[in-house]
């Protein structure tokens, strides 16, 4: 009994926290925090967060790290809007964006396996170097677009009705349920964990710790290059200073969902309710009219508690 | 299956030579492994086993020189290449991911899979298998490697190279992690994979140990191979001699010394889990031997007693006063210090250099508040001189340096402190036979010099050879202390494993 709780506990753990959230919120009881307008409120504003911590979840199980998603966010957002701009239609916009969030994210891999330097180092640069180079794109201003579809993804009346979420927020959760298949059931998942466990051992053991790494990168971004898509579908506009900082919130995000930022663990559902943590908690905030530096705080106080259960699980063993 | 029959070369290694720039590895080495046979390879740290090993793992290609496999030219371009070819490796070190399953580990780099998808089913089957070859279907597939003991892990390594049926098994120093029991069932295996035709390359710097479980053996000194031979017949003298190139006069050096007053006394001492009511006494000048079997809670009544891990009840008198439980700064300050048995993870800063690891414990000769370089390298070089450590200069990485001479830091560590009370789990795991012979001869000085030592072996030659004093820890308690000349291995390993109940 005692052997099934602690295997349950990290696993319940994240919603545990979301529950601690939703407890809270209703105590105070702001007007309609529970209803289910706000309900889909909340989930159109973690579809951002969240499908970067999709991707952000391979990559911390690997061992790694990404800090350039928010910049990468924001550069798909820019050549989306620019492609729409040129008078493509919105399914090129959509490829144009995904893929160049893919880019990055493979020149991320690239750097970090063929050169030797850690990904902390390289996707600092690519932070820079994506934030600047949507700013020369879009001329450091929003970039305008002609409505399409794209919008409609992430919008809060979706048609038809029976929809209830807008189709940004069941595209978010499709692709965790695929991605959390692929980490359970396939070799690339084995794969990841085996190189965030022990690289040499899974060097020793025949795995292509470059391939495997390089396509871990290239999913983060190509993720991040979605979100990218879904914020300028959010915005209308493709903006070159949207998304600053959002990579902090996404690697909170799997950070509370369990993953380890020594590598080896981590969970696609954990993330996904860490990213769902994190958006009631300003949500909530924000319908008692709290200051935005009390929501800070509380993120701030959230992750560094949830990394301690995390150690408190680990030295109970 | 192996195709070759048993008696057949099944590998063959000839004028093999490797250069690392400057640094010759091997230099002409000739080896031939029949199927069916174990075959031991025996030389001391950096005489080029490693390279060897790792030349055979695909992991290093030679400059020169054949390897072939029952008879075709064998040069593999990589791990998987080689364990595709019917080369598998067990290391030294224990090589598995510690977050994955055991089944995950075992079918690491090789799992059954449809387009990327995994098989799990297949995957079972054959890790099951493989456990139950080992005689361990009571292990759990599913179960993660992180929660094994260290004998288990071992297991998962040995299923490892043998779901791939390999015709060569190569095992570098196996059994440096295990304790009586494990040694048993792996040698219980290995005779059955002998049995079955599989070529054995047995690494192992326990020379008794080659002498039980070996057909023929091969000694390595300075890259190439010096000596080689059947087993039978062969004294381990021979093999050391060869190794050394020198007949090595005295394997245990004992430097004459006489136990004086008592320095520190334990009384009824607990810990959290392990130790237990355990009561010792030691004397300035004893070197007090700790036998026991891992799990036995060796290890943790040292870590218990510096203060590492909780002390439960139980009191620890400094010569002859009560000492507070206290941290290890604490400990230090009074004069106990701790050679952990995890070298690498906890002993030493592997990055840094020489001098650095040396004098960590102590800075203040060289300033309190700036530190003077120049008179640390000097302090270092006085200690690399005294123990033999070989090293360039005192700044040289411990990276760069061998297992024994990686040790030998950490004992001058506990010299430069000037501890009175020396407490050393497993100082000689994994070293090379002079460095051994190193340390041993100055724990000698060390109680001619009024020091006293703690010393937790499973090598129980060792523990007979240089102390003045055993006890054997089991389940957590401490055994009756002894002179060391009652004692033989027999006894010990009785004690230890429990087989004959001492009234």
């Amino acid at each position: 009994m005692k052997e099934r709780l602690r295997k349950l506990l990290p696993i319940l753990g994240p919603f545990l926290g979301l529950a601690f959230v939703l407890a809270l919120f209703t105590a105070i009881g702001p007007e309609g925090f529970l209803s289910s307008y706000n309900f889909r409120t909340v989930a159109t504003q973690t579809v951002i967060v969240g499908l970067g911590a999709l991707g952000m979840t391979y990559v911390i199980i690997s061992g790694g790290i990404d800090l350039s998603v928010g910049s990468v966010i924001a550069l798909a957002s820019v050549i989306t809007a620019l492609v729409l701009d040129a008078g493509h239609d919105a399914l090129t916009a959509c490829v144009a964006g995904v893929g160049t969030g893919l880019a990055c994210g493979l020149v991320n891999g690239l750097l970090i396996t063929q050169l030797g330097i850690v990904p902390f180092i390289v996707t600092l640069g690519m932070l820079g170097i994506a934030r600047g180079l949507a700013k020369y794109l879009a001329d450091e201003q929003k970039v305008d677009a002609p409505t399409s579809w794209i919008t409609d993804l992430m919008t809060k009346a979706p048609e038809p009705a029976w929809l209830f979420f807008a189709p940004g927020v069941w595209l978010l959760f499709a692709l965790a349920a695929v991605l959390a298949l692929v980490l359970r059931s396939t070799v690339f998942g084995t794969h990841t964990f085996a190189v965030g466990s022990n690289e040499a051992t899974a060097e020793l053991c025949g795995v292509r710790v470059t391939r495997v790494k390089v396509a871990i990168y290239a999913l983060c971004g190509a993720c991040a290059g979605l979100a990218g898509v879904m914020q300028f579908g959010r915005l209308t506009v493709g903006d070159p200073t949207t998304a600053m900082g959002k990579e902090l919130d996404i690697i909170a995000a799997v950070v509370i969902g369990g993953g380890s930022l020594a590598g080896g663990e981590g969970r696609i559902l954990g993330s996904l309710v860490g990213a769902f943590l994190m958006s009631y908690l300003a949500n909530g905030c924000n319908l008692i009219g709290a200051p935005t530096f009390i929501q800070e705080i509380l993120i701030g106080c959230i992750i560094i508690a949830a990394v301690a259960l995390d150690r408190l699980r680990h030295a109970a063993r | 299956m192996p195709a070759s029959g048993r008696g057949d070369v099944a590998l063959s290694m000839r004028a093999v030579r490797k250069s690392f720039g400057p640094v010759v590895a091997l230099d002409d080495v000739t080896i031939e492994v029949r199927a069916g046979e174990v075959h031991a390879l025996v030389g001391e740290n950096g005489a080029g086993k490693s390279t060897l090993v790792k030349i055979l793992a695909g992991v290093h290609t030679p400059d020169s020189g054949e390897l072939a496999l029952a008879g075709h030219p064998f040069r593999p371009r990589g791990p998987l290449d080689a364990l595709e070819r019917g080369v598998a490796m067990i290391y030294q070190e224990l090589n598995l991911a510690p977050h994955l399953s055991i089944e995950e580990n075992v079918l690491l780099g090789r799992e059954p899979a449809r387009c990327g998808w995994l098989d799990k089913r297949e995957r079972r089957a054959r890790v099951t298998r493989a456990l139950a070859v080992l005689e361990h279907a009571d292990l759990d597939p599913g179960e993660r490697v992180a929660s094994l003991s260290p004998g288990a892990r071992q297991l998962v390594e040995i299923a490892r190279a043998l779901v791939g049926e390999p015709a060569v098994l190569v095992l570098d120093e196996p059994t440096s992690s295990l304790a009586g029991d494990d040694v048993e069932r792996l040698f219980r295996v290995i005779g059955a994979l002998r049995e079955r035709g599989v070529a054995i390359v047995y690494i192992s710097h326990f020379l008794d140990e080659l002498t039980r479980i070996a057909d023929r053996y091969t000694v390595l000194r300075d890259g190439r191979s010096v000596a080689s031979g059947a087993m039978a017949g062969t004294t381990v003298a021979t093999i050391v001699a060869a190794m050394a190139g020198r007949a090595l006069a005295e394997h245990y050096p004992r430097v004459p010394h006489v136990p004086g007053e008592v320095v520190l006394e334990l009384q009824g001492l607990s810990g959290r889990a392990l130790p237990y009511d355990v009561d010792l006494v030691l004397r300035r000048g004893e070197l007090f031997g700790i036998a026991g079997l891992v799990g036995a809670g060796r290890t943790e009544l040292l870590r218990a007693l510096f203060g590492l891990d909780p002390i439960r009840s139980g009191r620890v008198l400094l010569a002859g006063v009560t000492a507070e439980p206290g941290s290890p700064a604490a400990r230090l300050r009074q004069g106990i210090g701790l050679l952990s048995e995890d070298r690498k993870g906890e002993g030493l800063a592997v990055a840094r250099s020489v001098g650095f690891n040396l004098t960590l414990s102590r800075l203040e000769p060289f300033g309190r508040v700036f530190s003077d370089r120049r008179a640390r390298d000097e302090c270092t070089q006085g200690f690399v001189d005294r123990l033999g450590i070989r090293c360039r200069d005192p700044r040289q990485r411990i990276a760069e340096l061998s297992g024994g001479n990686q040790q030998k830091v950490a004992l001058a560590r506990l010299l430069h402190h000037d501890v009175d009370v020396l407490l050393l789990d497993e100082p000689t795991r994994g070293i090379d036979v002079a460095s051994k012979v190193e340390i041993y001869r100055t724990l000698g000085e060390l109680a001619a010099r009024g020091k006293a030592a703690i010393l937790v072996s499973s090598y129980l030659p060792e523990l007979i050879g240089i102390c003045d004093t055993i006890a054997v820890a089991r389940r957590g308690r401490l055994g009756a202390a002894r002179p060391a000349r009652d004692w033989t291995e027999t006894a010990l390993l009785a004690e230890a494993t429990g087989a004959e109940v001492v009234a």
